[in-house]
């Protein structure tokens, strides 16, 4: 599916921090990861994350380094920092917040689309 | 090698070709494109594993990689400082000529804005405090109005910049100035600082609302400077070899220099060296931050065996007027060493000995201002207080905040790797507000205060 780009510009800061929260982590396999957490729906343009790693390292969130991974290849390694757990932290209470509002608007929708069957 | 069949494909050379064409964008550094490619070889073995051919998976993984043109405009946002470093604009800069007109017309502008005094029978030989209460009103709000244009604020921007000009015009003029007047020397000094935050707001394009914008604004201001310093030198070669050439053939124009081409010269440099800064931003290195580089040594080394003297010979609180305007004069000078040294610092790199060396500047200068604080203090009770002394003891005050912020965020960055030199840089950007304010306080209140003495 193609989500608006308003709605990835705002959920790809709380999903890379998740990610890299979950382990010392590169550029590939974040975007392998989001992929496999949206069962395939999300889909990045692979170029534009790394301008976004560098802000948040920027904003001191993440943390990186040089290092020769297991497939004997240079890559850049990012790690979360204290602050970037912080954000996260504020991030995912932002997120619930939405979450259970827009839960229940589709509940009572589906509620009210079901009583307009009863009328007709 | 088998490149010569046309249909094998090199995938290494492919590779290798993309990374120069990634590389193009200035934006991009040689890291991050190192980033990029371990990213699209990471995908391309994928895809190989997968079954598909060198080709299609090259093909395919760049495809995933994305428009490179976007990701560089990504990345320009993020590091706006490298723009500033090595800035050819993309798109062709079509406009040049455009901007060539536009700055002239403003230089041009302001040359004439000072010699329209003398319609109303005012000439700077006699009423030499006319016009060096208005200086600065003469070209800094056409520098001003130049950014306008160029960045299209609008009629916002012009009526704040009218009404700025307007409020310090009626200051500086309608004031009743005593004939020797300490607060009018201070105005005419302080002056230029609240229209250079003029010049800054419209500069930034967005109403002084981003840190990098800011930023960007501070490196113009040391790269101004130093252009300014050029030109001035160039201007006044060729000042003096052309009334040297007249006088040969029995023309004097020393007269004509003195009163047009030199003062009018120099407010149309004013406008044109803005000009100049921004269109050359992208073709000469930054002379800034070599030059903060080379005398954060010498200045620290200065600032510390200046305290050490006085530390030995017990002088520090018997210090003469005369002293602590060169103090001050000295502390202003290597806030703005530092204020260059951090604009041009590549924020991701790791600290060095030189955000030490940085660390030490710093703390040499809070010393140095504690001390004239403290010598200051003293002359204020047993003299009372003058509006040198408050204006002086103000800027003091104010440079013992930013040192110390300075310092503490100095110390946080070198302690904490290199994550804390975005609040380093959000201090220094949200200080200069506090310097404009202090300095519109010197101008439009002090007076009054002191009853215009």
């Amino acid at each position: 599916m193609n989500l608006s780009k308003d709605l990835m510009a705002a959920s790809s800061t709380p999903l890379v921090l998740g990610v890299i929260a979950e382990g010392e982590t590169y550029g590939y396999e974040i975007v392998k990861r989001v992929e496999e957490l949206s069962g395939g729906e999300l889909q990045w343009t692979d170029g534009m994350l790394y301008p976004l790693l560098h802000r948040l390292e920027k904003q001191g969130y993440l943390l990186s380094r040089w290092r020769v991974g297991d497939s004997n290849r240079k890559r850049k390694y990012y790690a979360v920092t204290e602050e970037g757990r912080k954000t996260l932290c504020e991030q995912q209470q932002q997120w619930q917040i939405i979450n259970q509002a827009l839960n229940k608007i589709w509940r009572d929708m589906q509620r009210s689309d079901n009583n307009d069957v009863q009328f007709a | 090698m088998m490149s010569s069949s046309p249909n094998h494909f090199d995938l290494e050379q492919s590779i290798a070709q993309w990374r120069q064409f990634v590389l193009r964008r200035s934006a991009i550094l040689n890291d991050d494109a190192d980033e990029l490619e371990s990213h699209l070889r990471d995908q391309i073995d994928a895809l190989l594993t997968q079954g598909l051919h060198a080709d299609e998976a090259f093909l395919i993984a760049t495809k995933r990689i994305g428009n490179i043109e976007a990701v560089s405009q990504q990345f320009a946002e993020v590091h706006t400082g490298r723009l500033w470093r090595n800035l050819v604009l993309s798109q062709p800069h079509s406009n040049w000529l455009n901007d060539v007109l536009v700055a002239l017309c403003f230089a041009i502008a302001a040359a004439l804005l000072f010699q329209i005094p003398r319609l109303f029978g005012f000439n700077p030989e006699q009423h030499e405090w006319v016009y060096a209460r208005n200086i600065s009103l003469f070209c800094l709000p056409l520098l001003a109005g130049y950014w306008v244009v160029q960045r299209q604020l609008g009629t916002r921007a012009w009526w704040l910049i009218l009404g700025t000009v307007a409020l310090f015009a009626v200051t500086m003029n309608a004031y009743p100035w005593q004939p020797i007047s300490d607060t009018g020397d201070l105005a005419v000094l302080h002056l230029p600082i609240i229209l250079w935050f003029l010049v800054g707001i419209m500069y930034t394009g967005n109403w002084w609302q981003t840190d990098a914008r800011r930023m960007d604004f501070i490196r113009f201001s040391g790269e101004y400077a130093i252009y300014f310093v050029l030109i001035a030198i160039g201007g006044a070669v060729l000042t003096a070899m052309t009334i040297g050439l007249f006088s040969f053939i029995g023309v004097d124009i020393e007269i004509f220099a003195q009163q047009w081409l030199i003062p009018s010269g120099a407010m149309g440099a004013v406008v044109i060296v803005g000009w100049l800064v921004e269109a050359k931003k992208g073709t000469v290195e930054n002379m800034a931050p070599v030059l903060a580089r080379i005398f954060t040594p010498l200045f620290t080394l200065l600032l510390v065996s200046f305290l050490a003297v006085l530390l030995i010979s017990g002088r520090a609180f018997d210090m003469q007027r005369e002293v602590l305007i060169g103090l001050d004069a000295m502390l202003i000078i290597v806030l703005g060493l530092v204020l260059y040294a951090v604009s041009s610092r590549e924020p991701t790199q790791a600290p060095s000995l030189f955000d030490t060396l940085q660390l030490l500047l710093v703390l040499a200068a809070l010393c140095v201002d504690v001390v004239a604080l403290s010598a200051m203090s003293d002359r204020i009770f047993a003299m009372g207080i003058t509006p040198n002394r408050l204006a002086a003891l103000g800027e003091n005050l104010i440079l013992l905040v930013s040192l110390s912020g300075y310092a503490w965020y100095y110390w946080g960055l070198i302690r904490a790797n290199h994550a804390g030199f975005a609040k380093l840089e959000r201090w220094q950007t949200r200080m200069v507000p506090v310097y404009v304010v202090w300095a519109a306080v010197v101008v439009l209140l002090l007076p009054i205060l002191f009853r215009f003495t």
